[in-house]
């Protein structure tokens, strides 16, 4: 017996379709690893590690997480198992020691012990403390010592926070307040000079802005009394931690924000922990130059960036592919259109960048400073970067994804469709609008999905048009008129590249670049999935056996 | 050609349902005589809606339709039959202006509707489909709810009054004999429908804007039987109140709604006649070739 043996093609066809299956079980491999490392490396960096001391053969006791293991590469060992192994170790205390990271050889290591009231501080400056609780003090008296030490700690603490959340009340909310105010009043000031009335008049209208603004400076010399009352109140009592070496140090309580004995916890505590910090990440502000805290502005900056962007993409890319594929006389001279707008999508986007700075930032956004913000001048309002700018550039770097795909959605409008509408005595217009379009619409959509992935990822133009590292307001806000669309932004592209390498801690933010990709990844697909959903649900309303 | 006005007294007896075919022969016989290629064209009717003159039509190059002249009645079915390529959709889609559409057509020769040319620059193109309104050979409804589908012609128009929107859909629902299927329904989408359901919703949205004469291209070819039998059904219904002309290569149907029939053959009126004569007796051997089956 022997097996039927496959003809020429059939064997062809078969290898051929074994390949197409390779080539996609090979990206999804890619994809599955790229988020597989993004969610290991990003997510282990909220997981509290226990604390270890270890003693070497020196003399030197150290205190902290090990974060990473390792061998040392060096030329004269060639056999790899020989090569000295070493752990990274985090020590944090780097207003003590000057550094957050050590790296030792096993070799110099004589003891490891994992000592359970090892305490780590999680500070609002100078990173985290590893050591040991010794007392709680006010001035020179003490408070607490030995086994009232932790319960007396955790009730101050949370007093701590609460004044804590207060002083960023004021700071955000009404100093906030009173100073746009006084600065309505500065401008106000500055336009009746530039108005330049007659003397008498611009004497009495002056006096009128004096007599406003007094009281908003009294107002505001009140808050700022009361908050460094109030701060006075936050670092009375300090909290004095002994290091694993001996050095006492006494740490302000209101300055910590969060303490821990992670040998002590249990499984459930870490997840809560855990959780909690996942929060403070995507909830708060970034501190310390952006090495700790949270990424919110970075995910709000990049989310609202993206909206304007869709905004102002979709009309103007959908009117475009309107009257490439319905108006204009098909031939080469749209055929050549046609490849062009194509072709657009290949330009590097820093040079979108650098034409939405010379035409949106200085041309545009300078005549509108003039025009409508004179009494700001020499400090710019629209002729700097912000995020209206930074959406309309990237609105033309996603342009053609827009056409593409709208251009492709109208084609596949049956002619019969559009015939039913004329024959009705609509006009080409009517039909377009009323019945094109609305058919088209889940291929408009998917455009407008292509365009926000890709410019939700995109930093390069940004950084030319009102992408900054640290935005001292988010674009929404309390005041009049609440969307500033002239303020700079935060963007989680740019952030990643901050953190990456731009950071004064370069070691301690590695995690953050891939905890902030994977945010990023989540963001895009959260918007993506948004715009499926409608997608679907137009599918859903328009799909039927004809279409 | 012939004036369609001028008729003899005996064909105008065509226009009723009972016409004996011999009365219409005459005394001729044979089917070739040249009195008798006249009266093969000329069915005579009296006051016809529509008069098409001499129109001929080259799609380029390539002449599709080539000096036809027929007039249509009003109120009575007209059906345009012939072999694929023949040239009844494009006659058809001239009634309307639709080969407008069409950059390469150029067209000579004149369509009278009423007292007016069709082809007059001055005529409102938009204003003219609504009053030759069409059904098209694949239902289209519009991706929209079945109310909207309706809706459409009139909202184009500037109607927007609810109640008068309301009153519209149910008249030309009832009219298209669809109410009772999709009543409850109304705010689903058309393209839910079945076939047969859907090319109801397009004869309904075609009346509902009220026109004079509605034109069928081929409106069964993608129906059932028993759909397609609604859709005659419906058309018997509607003579009383417009003038329908249908395209078609299904030749009983032809035979069973039609009141005259025209056959078309490569771009050239061959014959047209009162359509109980035209399938009992044509007058043309090419007719009758084509009507038993010969071709096409």
């Amino acid at each position: 017996m022997t097996k039927p043996r496959l003809s020429r093609t059939e064997a062809l066809g078969r290898s051929l379709t074994w390949l197409c299956g390779g080539a996609l079980a090979l990206n999804m491999l890619l994809v599955v690893a790229l988020l597989g490392l993004l969610v290991v490396n990003g997510g282990a960096y909220f997981w509290q590690r226990d604390l270890v001391q270890v003693s070497l053969d020196d003399g030197r006791r150290l205190l902290g997480e090990v974060h990473e293991r390792g061998t040392v590469s060096g030329t004269e060992v060639t056999d790899p198992a020989e090569l000295p192994t070493r752990i990274q170790l985090k020590v944090g205390n780097r207003d003590l020691t000057g550094t957050d990271f050590l790296w030792i050889l096993d070799t110099a290591i004589e003891s490891t012990e994992s000592p359970v009231e090892a305490m780590v501080l999680e500070r609002l400056e100078w990173g985290n403390f590893y050591g040991f609780p010794h007392e709680l003090r006010a001035g020179d008296e003490v408070l607490a010592r030995g086994g009232e030490l932790l319960p007396a700690l955790r009730a101050l603490h949370a007093e701590k926070v609460r004044l804590r959340e207060e002083m960023k009340g004021i700071e955000k909310g009404a100093i906030g307040d009173v100073n746009f105010r006084i600065e309505r009043q500065r401008l106000a000031q500055r336009r009746l000079e530039l108005e330049a009335p007659p003397a008498a008049e611009l004497e009495r209208r002056l006096a009128e802005i004096a007599r406003r603004t007094e009281p908003l400076q009294a107002e505001y010399d009140e808050l700022a009394g009361r908050l460094i009352e109030l701060r006075q109140q936050l670092f009375r009592e300090t909290l004095v931690m002994e290091a694993a070496d001996g050095t006492e140090k006494a740490i302000p309580v209101g300055a910590i924000v969060r303490f821990l004995q992670p040998n002590e916890m249990g499984v459930w505590d870490k997840t809560a922990l855990y959780a909690s910090r996942l929060w403070e990440f995507a909830a708060d502000d970034p501190r310390e130059s952006n090495t700790e805290g949270g990424i919110f502005p970075a995910i709000f900056g990049t989310v609202m960036m993206v909206f304007l962007m869709s905004f102002a993409v979709v009309p103007l890319g959908v009117l475009a592919a309107l009257y490439l594929r319905e108006y204009a006389k098909q031939g080469p001279l749209v055929r050549m259109v046609r490849i062009a707008v194509n072709n657009l999508a290949g330009v590097p986007s820093i040079v979108f960048g650098v034409f939405g700075l010379g035409f949106f930032v200085y041309l545009i956004g300078g005549t509108i400073d003039q025009l409508f913000y004179p009494e700001a001048l020499p400090t710019p309002t629209f002729g700097t970067g912000g995020i209206l700018w930074g959406a309309l550039t990237l609105a033309l770097l996603t342009v053609p994804v827009v056409i593409v795909a709208t251009e492709e959605g109208l084609a596949a409008v049956p002619r019969i469709m559009r015939e039913g509408s004329l024959a009705l005595g609509a006009t080409k217009w009517e039909t377009t609008w009323k019945v094109v379009v609305p058919a088209a619409a889940p291929g408009i959509l998917t455009g407008m999905i292509l365009a926000m992935a890709r410019a939700a990822g995109e930093v390069a133009p940004l950084m030319i048009v009102g992408m900054v590292k640290l935005a001292p307001a988010l674009p929404i806000d309390g005041h009049f008129p609440f969307v500033h669309l002239e303020r700079k932004f935060m963007h989680l592209g740019f952030h990643i590249y901050d953190v990456g390498f731009q950071s004064p801690n370069v070691e301690a933010t590695k995690p953050l670049v891939f905890a902030t990709a994977l945010l990023l990844i989540l963001v895009v697909t959260a918007m993506n999935l948004v715009a499926i959903a409608i997608r679907n649900h137009l599918r859903g309303k328009y799909a039927g056996s004809a279409v | 050609m012939t004036d369609p006005n001028v008729t003899t007294t005996g064909d105008t007896e065509l226009q009723g349902d009972t016409v004996d075919g011999s009365a219409l022969m005459g005394a001729a016989g044979a089917v070739t005589t040249p009195q008798d290629a006249d009266a093969a064209l000329d069915p005579g009717i009296e006051d016809p809606i529509l008069t098409i003159e001499n129109l001929s039509l080259w799609y380029g190059d390539t002449i599709a339709l080539k000096e036809i002249s027929m007039g249509i009645p009003a109120r009575q079915i007209t059906a345009f039959i012939g072999p694929s390529g023949c040239g009844k959709s494009t006659l058809l889609r001239c009634i309307n202006r639709l080969n407008d559409l069409i950059d390469s057509v150029r067209i000579t020769g004149d369509i009278r509707f009423e007292d007016g040319s069709i082809y007059d620059p001055a005529v409102d193109i938009n204003l003219l489909r609504k009053r030759i309104g069409m059904v098209f050979q694949k239902s289209n409804p519009f991706p929209k709810s079945i109310y909207e589908n309706i809706a459409y012609g009139l909202r184009i128009q500037g109607v927007n009054r609810k109640s008068v929107l309301d009153d519209a859909v149910e008249k030309s629902l009832r009219n298209a004999a669809l109410w009772d299927e999709v009543k409850d329904r109304l705010s689903d989408t058309a393209l839910g429908l079945s076939g047969g359901q859907q090319q109801r919703l397009c004869i309904a949205r075609a009346i509902a804007v009220e026109p004079d004469v509605v034109l069928f291209d081929e409106p069964c070819s993608a129906l059932d039987p028993i759909a397609t039998a609604k859709i005659e059904e419906l058309m018997q219904g509607l003579k009383s109140q417009y003038t329908q002309i249908i395209v078609t290569h299904n030749m009983q149907q032809a035979s069973r709604v039609s009141d005259l029939t025209a056959f078309l053959y490569l771009g050239e009126l061959v014959e047209y006649g009162a359509t109980d004569q035209l399938f009992i007796k044509p007058r043309k051997q090419q007719t009758e070739d084509y009507i038993t089956g010969r071709f096409g």
